[in-house]
């Protein structure tokens, strides 16, 4: 993720003054407590009567256990009772503060020592109130699984007995911070709290909500991209059972009914007459040749060292390659949905969203409310992968509900999610790398092409701000580099999908390095620890540190048993790394997989190494790395949005397969123990799993394979 | 438009609809049942499995024409308070994550239970190989589904 990212994502939530106790009046703990008997230290933070302790997560959880790890790092400094804790969502209530963009693999890095000190803020509270009851210092006092304890009297009291004491004292600025080893929540595996009502079924998500006198409308629109409505005729529609109306809406034409399958049924006897728009003269091919039209003309410089042009024809040994990726769309399991119930005056929306704060400007603009007036409750949401930072399903049910006075469930169908996406940006890349007379990298030639997220989105970035990680951080060390990116722009619309650039660009460069490690004659982890820089360097805004780098991929070669372990006929090993330097974890990974040469590829193992800084909840790591490579196999074997006609050719998992059981590789993972700051797992589990495979491909079939998904067409069913 | 009486998690229900609704939108929609997942649509994720009888299929392409006498079980009734042991293994070894799928998995993994009380990791493929996650928990399902059949999880070669 490119710095600019970063700051968007900083930017439009302001991470951590939300969770520090806010001290104008309007948050400031009440005079009088609650009748009920209540300590609410922050917007995020509650703790009844009876003891129990209510953590309102201000991030989304889309799969990657955040809910359970704010959760976490509140009770740990709190000293709860973890049985005691649950977790709600937070809403854009103001009481909650800016929930920000879940989003980057920020949410471990960029909240959890904020999450830490609202949990100590009100574990030396509850301190206070225990020691003024006692009248004994606080010092005498410990905080220990939900009591506090006076051990030189053998007195305790619940925290829940202490609520109303608590409620009146002032929260101390700085609290203190437990030390680490003290840690007995953090670092353990605690099973995620939605786990109990996930298998029951209770879990409820976007599309479960169900409001009084709510509509259910579906969405038909112009299935190439940037058409408009024509004309429709409604009349056959009109006379399906349970079909209220059929509304031209933004997006498209809305048919509104009773339910949600007689939504579907009114849609599909719609008629829609479309102006396709320049958009329908557009499609792979023809992307294709606009790439490569680009390619030929030279980049934007976003790297350089020395002269790779001219130090090449110097060079001892020169390679030459061409690598491409597709467009990709993120096909969570759940379609895009969401809830809206506009009235004159206010709005409520219920939605999966990883960006409530992106979301609320629309809203506003359609309903003409003012941002007070608007509250968006984040729900469950089934997957995200960054599609849910996008607003436009929110906007699609906020201008339905408004266009039929009623409360409006717009549901997506699988067709409508994989067609109306923001892809993953497809992209072309050439490079030219040299050996000098020792087998040393002499020079590093990289450009690619493709189009800008920023600008696909009209975001005031420079135009390659979400392109270049995994090629203009390259992590090794040669004298003459050169990275170049050009513009490129395509009617098809773009967005971050997980782990964004480095979904691609470490694919080509850690494959292109190994191509340089054969050209070399060295092994291919060799040629990787023997050239990293000698000490931590700066790349963009962040630091690279080698010897985490070289942990990682030390670590995996070991436990793969890369120089000793002899593999069956038909199968290869390859080994790939990547710094996710954004949310500050390194990954390596080595995959075995049984290839043929145009043929079959069978990913059997892979070995991942992480070193992700401290670890919240090991298991949850463990979980977030093998989820990387299933999510990254998936792309890599079968990933592929086709385009014709302007449109996208995909309606099903039968046109775009996920990796399904029988194709899991058998995964290990393994921690490298840090004591720096916690970092994301979310996304650096993906980028090193296409390129180690692709490694693999090469050493069991001697057939480089410089093309995304790695698998012909015909071979491409999951 | 017809009605049906529908015997759900052991309850008599009286639908009227079309016979050509998914049996999935009127658990859903209908009936509240929100546990059944709305995944594809096309018969392809697996998210919308329930029993029919003793049989796992996709309730989103179950006409409710057809389906009969037959008794439908959802999540909400393989055990209310998650005491099934896979309900129970599935907390245990924490294998959802955004959960949205999970639901479909069990039911399917439940009726492989049914059959088949100790399956190997190749039934276990067969069984729910056509049941989607895109969050990437098929190694936890496995491992749960062993648990939850009381044998340790056998190594893949």
């Amino acid at each position: 993720m490119s710095t600019t990212r970063r700051d968007f994502i900083k930017t439009v939530g302001s991470l951590s003054l939300a969770f520090y106790l806010p001290l104008d009046a309007k948050h400031a703990p009440a005079a009088a407590p609650p009748a009920v008997g209540s300590f609410e230290p922050n917007g995020m933070l509650r703790i009844d009567g009876d003891g129990s302790v209510t953590v309102w997560a201000t991030r989304a959880e889309i799969g990657q256990g955040v809910r359970t790890s704010m959760a976490m790092a509140i009770a740990e400094e709190l000293e709860a009772d973890w049985s005691k804790v649950k977790v709600l969502q937070a809403s854009t209530d103001p009481k909650f503060g800016d929930l920000g963009v879940t989003g980057g693999s920020q949410t471990t890095r960029s909240t959890t020592q904020a999450l830490r000190k609202v949990g100590a803020q009100a574990r030396e509270m509850l301190l206070q109130a225990a020691a003024d009851s006692w009248g004994v210092p606080k010092a005498e006092c410990l905080a220990r699984s939900g009591r506090i304890q006076h051990p030189p009297s053998h007195r305790d009291l619940g925290f829940g007995d202490l609520v109303a004491k608590a409620a009146a004292l002032t929260p101390p600025a700085d609290p203190p911070l437990k030390a680490t080893k003290d840690f007995r929540i953090l670092g353990k595996n605690i099973p995620r709290l939605d786990g109990p009502d996930i298998v029951t079924g209770r879990a409820q998500f976007a599309t479960d909500i169900h409001l009084p006198g709510m509509l259910v409308a579906s969405i038909e629109r112009c299935p190439v991209f940037g058409g408009k409505v024509k004309s429709f005729d409604a009349s056959t529609a009109l006379k399906v059972p349970g079909v209220k109306q059929v509304l031209q809406v933004p997006s498209g034409v809305a048919v509104f009914a009773e339910d949600t399958w007689s939504a579907f049924q009114g849609r599909q006897a719609l008629k829609v007459q479309w102006e396709e728009g320049p958009a329908a003269q557009v499609d792979s091919a023809s992307i294709r040749r606009q790439f490569e039209a680009r390619l030929k003309s030279a980049g934007k410089v976003v790297r350089k060292e020395g002269d790779p042009a001219q130090a090449l024809p110097a060079a001892a040994k020169r390679i030459k390659a061409t690598y491409d990726a597709p467009f990709l769309a993120h096909a969570t399991m759940e379609p895009m949905v969401a809830v809206a119930d506009v009235k004159a005056d206010r709005c409520k929306v219920w939605a999966p969203t990883q960006a409530p704060g992106m979301a609320l400007p629309s809203v506003q603009a359609i309903t003409g409310l003012k941002a007070e007036q608007i509250e968006i409750q984040v729900t469950l949401a089934g997957g995200g992968f960054g599609r849910r930072a996008m607003s436009d399903f929110i906007a699609d049910a906020v201008a339905c509900s408004k266009a039929a006075g009623a409360p409006v469930k717009v549901q997506w169908t699988r067709p409508d999610d994989f067609q109306h996406d923001g892809y993953r940006p497809a992209t072309l890349h050439e490079l030219e790398a040299g050996l000098d007379g020792q087998s040393r990298p002499l020079a590093w030639l990289h450009r690619f092409v493709g189009g800008s997220i920023a600008a696909s989105n009209h975001f005031p970035w420079p135009p390659e701000a979400a392109e270049l990680s995994g090629a203009s951080d390259l992590a090794y060390d040669i004298p003459n580099l050169q990275v170049e990116w050009g513009q490129s722009d395509t009617p098809v619309p773009l967005w971050f999908w997980r782990a964004v650039p480095a979904s691609f660009n470490p694919f080509v460069t850690e494959c292109f390095w190994d191509e340089l490690a054969h050209a070399a004659g060295k092994d291919p982890l060799d040629f990787r620890l023997d050239h990293l820089p000698k000490a931590p360097r700066q790349l963009g805004r962040d630091t690279f540190d080698p010897a985490r780098y070289r942990a990682v991929l030390e670590l995996a070669a070991a436990k793969s048993e890369w120089r000793t372990r002899k593999l069956p006929k038909g199968w290869g090993r390859g080994i790939a790394a990547h710094a996710y330097l954004d949310c500050g974890t390194y990954v390596a990974q080595v995959a075995e997989v049984e290839a043929e040469a145009d043929g079959p590829i069978h990913v059997r193992h892979v070995v991942c190494a992480v070193d992700c800084g401290m670890v919240l909840n090991p298991r949850n790591v463990k979980a977030q790395m093998e989820s990387g490579i299933a999510f990254g196999l998936s792309a890599a074997l079968y990933g592929e949005i086709a385009i014709k006609a302007g449109r996208v050719t995909a309606t099903s998992f039968l046109d775009q397969p996920m990796l399904l059981m029988p194709n899991m590789p058998k995964i290990e993972v393994h921690i490298v123990p840090s004591d720096l700051p916690p970092g994301g797992v979310g996304e650096p589990g993906l980028p090193p799993l296409a390129p180690a495979v692709g490694n693999a491909v090469f050493a069991a079939t001697g057939k480089r394979l410089r093309s995304l998904p790695l698998l012909p067409k015909p071979l491409r069913r999951a | 438009m017809a009605a049906f009486t529908l015997t759900v998690n052991g309850q008599s229900h009286r639908v009227e609809a079309s016979p050509e609704m998914p049996l999935l939108w009127v658990l859903r929609d209908r009936l509240g049942l929100t546990g059944t997942k709305f995944g594809c649509g096309q018969g392809l994720c697996g998210a919308c499995t329930v029993h029919l009888g003793d049989a796992p299929v996709r309730s989103c392409k179950t006409r409710l024409g057809d389906v009969g006498s037959r008794h439908i079980t959802t999540i909400e009734g393989l055990d209310p308070h998650g005491a099934h042991p896979l309900q129970k293994a599935w907390v245990e070894l924490d294998v959802a994550q955004c959960g949205y799928c999970q639901t479909g998995q069990i039911m399917t993994a439940a009726a492989l239970l049914a059959k088949n009380p100790h399956p190997s990791d190749a039934d276990i493929d067969h069984a729910l190989g056509r049941n989607a996650c895109r969050c990437g928990t098929y190694l936890r399902i496995r491992e749960a589904v062993h648990a939850a059949a009381g044998q340790r999880r056998e190594v893949i070669p």
